[in-house]
């Protein structure tokens, strides 16, 4: 800019001064609207935790509870599944679980705190499709003929054993989720909560 | 009569002073002067205009009826999902205004699909037409945009799932990516506040957006002039009165030859709308008729028919890279499958615009890009499995070759020359 006859470089300064205050006022400005699709007070306050009694819970069987919205898988694993953990390790993309997707109590062979009882959020890694139980073995479980049970995804065909560690090489890059959870007794689970009672 | 002519013309004159009516008249249809030789692909960018009217009214129209809203009626199901049910089976002919937008909005994308592949087999998008072709392909991300807002709408089990992954594809974005799809959704998961949201866009956020965008599409149009199926510029051969020798008036020329092509739409549009709304499960998806379920998946999840490309290509990337998981660059893999599109006027070496004058290395190339869209398409509506993978792997390295290499392939083929006018007789 070049001060001479036709250009007054108080007001052009001035004007600069002006429009940058204006732009900055404006940005200041959609702060709140941007802001108020953040979850809302009430939508941050409806994750209470969830008491579930997992007593008629038979080995082999599973159940679906809802937790802040998303389905919580409690499994309640057999010996031979228990077994089929060690055996798949090569095949994992995280067999010792060591991304943080899990509580510390959770880190450990079968991600539990009981060794039979697994307890995940049953929402794939990858884009939050609910995968779907796949609990018979080999062939006649449509996937593969060594298949040693565990979850398969319908969306883009993630698959996961039956403690929730991803399979090498598929979308989904995380083992499941293990939510905070403890015992309350032998048979009453809470999920949500993992305080030292 | 002509006492009526003289009050018509005075209203005219009334008017012109105070607002520019019989020059942009002018301007824009009866001096607007469009090659001679267009031919059935230059149907789809009018009809494109005609199904946005309808898609605007019908619209209008069940937003009377619809409530968004994911909290449960007395009898247990969302009330989003009961209203839509409402209007199909009490509300007076809501049946026929929400299948007409059903149907409206697959047959915005076949009409808008047919539009940008005219422009591609004629060159439309070269110089100095860049600008236009970048505003289309804005119109058609918002497009996108909107049948996704609008999918969620009658909150089915589709509707959720689909808005789950697609919400959840931001957040393969590293650092930012889990806030920013908690900040898309409102909630943890796709809940009220998504809903909500999701109908405020739908109805007119992307509106007001889409609106302007194609009046910028048809100004730039109008500056320029119009391409043609041989891709030479009529304003190069002129009369003695600045007219090119090879236009004709838009009206009432194509305004005629458009009506015929709105007869013929509408003829097919209404079938569609009275005989097969749900078009075997690709307008209208079966499991969308169960409500919105946040625990169960359904056993088979696809996006509507003219998302599934680009959602195999998504599936497809398999392999994490630079230390980033698979599911980041599946990401970047679709969203460079819809932006790198918008490249083609730079991408594009060739001396000629239209396919009538290209030589066989474009023609092979755009024959492998086509084949490959569509089986893409075929595979995203699927459930993967290895082999299905596989050939989506390779028809997406198919689609992204036909691009990235077109700046090599494009200048070495052996074009036949153009001619100076249009060839139509």
């Amino acid at each position: 800019m070049s001060c001479d006859d036709t250009v007054d470089c108080g007001r052009r300064r001035l004007l600069v001064a002006t429009a940058a205050a204006g732009g900055v006022a404006g940005v200041a400005v959609a702060v709140p609207f941007v802001a108020s699709m953040l979850p809302s007070e009430r939508a941050k306050a409806a994750g209470a935790p969830v008491e579930v009694d997992i007593s008629k819970l038979a080995p082999g069987e599973m159940m679906t509870v809802e937790w802040r919205g998303k389905p919580v898988w409690i499994i309640n694993r057999t010996k031979e599944q228990l077994e089929s953990l060690a055996k798949i390790g090569e095949k994992l993309a995280d067999p010792k679980s060591e991304k943080n997707m899990q509580p510390a109590y959770a880190k450990n062979e079968t991600r539990s705190i009981k060794p039979e009882i697994l307890v995940a959020v049953g929402i794939c890694t990858h884009l939050g499709c609910s995968p779907t139980e796949k609990f018979k073995t080999g062939a006649e479980s449509g996937i593969e003929a060594d298949w040693p049970g565990g979850f398969f995804c319908p969306c883009h065909g993630s698959t996961f054993d039956l403690a929730g560690r991803v399979y090498k090489s598929k979308p989904a890059p995380d083992n499941l989720e293990i939510p905070p959870h403890m015992y309350l007794g032998d048979a009453k689970l809470v999920i949500g909560e993992d305080k030292k009672a | 009569m002509s006492k009526v002519n003289a009050i018509l013309q005075g209203t005219l004159n009334w008017v012109d002073e105070r607002f520019p009516l019989t020059s942009n008249w002018k301007a824009h249809l009866s001096e607007y002067y469009a090659p001679k030789n267009f031919n059935f692909w230059y149907f789809f960018g009018s009809l494109a205009m005609l199904v946005l009217v309808i898609q605007i009214v019908t619209g209008i129209f069940l937003t009377m009826h619809f409530k968004p809203d994911a909290s449960l009626n007395a009898s247990g199901v969302p009330v989003a999902f009961a209203s839509v049910e409402y209007i199909m089976r009490d509300v007076p002919w809501g049946w026929l205004i929400r299948y007409m937008h059903s149907t409206g909005a697959s047959a915005f994308f076949i009409v808008v699909y047919m539009h940008m592949f005219r422009g591609m087999l004629y060159g439309s998008y070269r110089k100095p037409r860049e600008l236009i072709w970048i505003f289309g392909m804005v119109i058609f991300l918002c497009l996108m945009a909107e049948a996704f807002f609008g999918y969620l709408l009658p909150w089915g089990q589709m509707s959720f799932w689909g808005a789950q992954v697609i919400v959840n594809l931001f957040s393969a974005i590293p650092l930012i990516g889990p806030d920013l799809s908690i900040w898309l959704r409102g909630d943890y998961v796709v809940g009220d506040a998504t809903l909500n949201r999701f109908f405020a866009f739908h109805v007119i956020a992307v509106p007001l957006v889409l609106l302007g965008l194609v009046a910028a599409h048809i100004l730039a149009l109008h500056e320029v002039g119009s391409n043609n199926p041989d891709g030479v510029e009529i304003k190069k051969k002129k009369d003695a009165n600045g007219i090119p020798l090879d236009g004709i008036p838009f009206h009432p020329y194509y305004s005629v030859k458009d009506i015929v092509g709105v007869v013929v739409f509408l003829m097919v549009f209404s079938v569609i709308v009275f005989f097969m709304p749900e078009f075997g499960g690709y307008f209208l998806e079966y499991n969308n008729f169960f409500p919105a379920d946040p625990l169960v998946t359904p056993p088979h999840i696809a996006p509507v028919w003219y998302f599934t490309p680009y959602y195999s290509i998504l599936r497809a990337v398999t392999y994490p890279l630079f230390g980033i998981d698979a599911k980041f660059w599946g990401v970047v893999a679709m969203g460079a499958s819809t932006l790198i599109i918008a490249l083609l006027p730079w991408l594009d070496r060739s001396p000629v615009k239209s396919i009538r004058y290209r030589g066989p290395l474009y023609k092979g190339f755009l024959a492998a890009f086509i084949v490959s869209f569509f089986i893409l398409g075929y595979l995203g509506m699927l459930g993967p499995t290895p082999m299905r993978t596989l050939v989506a792997q390779i028809c997406s390295v198919i689609y992204f070759a036909f691009f990235l290499l077109m700046p090599i392939y494009s200048s070495l083929d052996k074009c036949q020359p153009e001619p100076d006018r249009v060839t139509s007789k």
